[in-house]
């Protein structure tokens, strides 16, 4: 058997739909909303801000803390039981290594720069969704950063090499399938994380990656076009300067 | 022969391409990468001259020379008092700088500066290491006593400010108020109450509608009407 035709009849090379905004939680310094199909994730960036206990500060420059969740009632099965679990420190940790590549933290010594990301609904993707939304959250807080991380998950399923798995193909019975989260700076086309569940051959691989590139490269747009959403009134007086 | 990609005033986000070639020069919020000049940060591009500037929209208060802002006294030691800057880094405000006065050896320092006094102080210093220094010699420097503080985003505060300070001193003269802003987005506020809560509503009004044109003649309509909402000063 062969997997002809995706459960959601989708294109192979295609996406699940995305929706993203910047901006959505007032209370933190920078946030962002990213949704792709049915995994949506909340990020929320508070700082750079004081550091304590004192021990943990780095005089050379501040530290990133990434804080990854997913709500109870975020799943299609049971509950998922609230607090940290040993998935989500995991996830929490791959994270912050897939955005500190981007970070300018040199600027900013001696603090801490805190990103919470809560999912309220998640149907795959889930760490993908968390570092889309996670990194435009960054650039809204005016954090100094070299690029965007656009993140997207691709593998394959029996023969197939897809894009962005969802829930039905990532459980699919009747063949091997193997997933990989990717993230990337999309402008220097730099892989900032890489992990696999599964198993591909090695020209699997390769040509996965690239099918990853493009589709982070859509990413990227989105991401760039909703935080410049969040902006364009600011344009408008751009010309009055004052002091 | 350089390129410049964006246009100027456009909103830029981190890794956005501005210009290619050596003929422009990367200025803050930017960086050159190869013959490229990459944006560092989001912000709106600013070019003068040859150079490429981002001037932020978003981010907590980072504190800057010549900086005049307002700040809580969170701890006072041997030597002086700590300051809160309402951002990353707290500032040492040295005995030597505090006050005009003679202060004794050994002498209680509350009584110049208590925990939780506000103080109006000039940034004199900051350190690679965002050691903050700061000085209370100067005009306008001061202890701030009575009023209210409020907070708001610290990039806003030129809009607040307004052109030579136009902005703000409508404000002060509308609502018979007293007011000084802190570059780092502090607000105090002397007056009577209800005076004192239309200077904040009408201070919240200005940063939220920062963006907008004849923001000026917006708020002077908006005083106008909520003063003869509520029957003239009081």
């Amino acid at each position: 058997m062969s997997y002809s035709k995706r459960a959601d009849g989708r294109k192979f090379d295609e996406m699940r739909k995305i929706e993203a905004k910047a901006g959505v939680i007032p209370n933190a310094d920078g946030s962002a909303f990213f949704k792709i199909g049915n995994t949506g994730a909340y990020a929320a960036v508070y700082g750079p801000r004081n550091l304590y206990p004192r021990f943990l500060q780095n005089p050379k420059k501040g530290i990133l803390r990434c804080h990854y969740n997913m709500m109870p009632f975020s799943g299609k099965g049971n509950r998922v039981r609230p607090g940290g679990s040993r998935r989500s420190k995991e996830i929490s940790l791959v994270t912050g290594k897939a955005l500190l590549p981007v970070l300018n933290l040199d600027e900013y010594p001696n603090s801490v720069v805190d990103v919470f990301i809560e999912l309220p609904e998640t149907e795959a993707g889930s760490r993908c969704a968390g570092i889309c939304a996670a990194s435009m959250a960054l650039a809204d807080a005016g954090l100094l950063m070299k690029d965007l991380v656009s993140a997207v998950s691709v593998g394959r399923v029996d023969d197939r090499l897809v894009i962005d798995l969802d829930a039905v193909e990532e459980s699919y019975e009747e063949g091997p399938v193997a997933d990989i989260p990717i993230a990337m700076m999309t402008n220097s086309d730099k892989i900032t994380l890489l992990q696999m569940d599964g198993l591909v051959k090695k020209e699997q691989l390769m040509e996965v990656l690239e099918m990853a590139k493009k589709a982070c490269k859509e990413v990227y747009d989105i991401q760039k076009q909703a935080l410049k959403d969040k902006y364009k009134v600011e344009k408008q007086v751009a010309g009055e300067k004052n002091e | 022969m350089g390129k410049l990609i964006i246009k100027e005033k456009e909103i830029a986000v981190p890794g956005e391409l501005l210009a290619e070639g050596m003929d422009h020069l990367p200025g803050a919020g930017t960086y050159r990468e190869g013959e490229m000049i990459v944006a560092g940060r989001l912000g709106l591009t600013y070019v003068d001259g040859r150079t490429i500037k981002l001037i932020p929209l978003s981010g907590v208060y980072i504190p800057k020379i010549r900086d005049i802002i307002i700040c809580k006294v969170i701890d006072v030691s041997f030597s002086g008092w700590r300051l809160d800057t309402n951002g990353p880094y707290s500032a040492m405000l040295g005995m030597k700088d505090a006050t005009s006065e003679y202060i004794a050896r050994g002498a209680d320092l509350t009584q110049y500066y208590d925990l939780e006094d506000y103080v109006v102080c000039g940034i004199t210093n900051v350190t690679s290491q965002k050691l903050v220094d700061v000085t209370m010699k100067g005009p306008g420097l001061r202890k701030l006593t009575g009023g209210r503080v409020i907070e708001v985003d610290s990039n806003k505060v030129p809009r607040i400010i307004g052109k030579q300070g136009s902005m703000v001193t409508m404000v002060k003269q509308e609502t018979d108020c007293s007011i000084t802003v802190g570059q780092n987005g502090l607000v105090w506020i002397l007056g009577k109450p209800a005076n004192e809560l239309l200077a904040i509503r009408t201070i919240r009004k200005i940063e939220k509608e920062s963006h907008l044109s004849g923001l000026t003649d917006n708020i002077k309509k908006f005083l106008e009407n909520e003063k003869s909402k509520l029957g003239g000063l009081k």
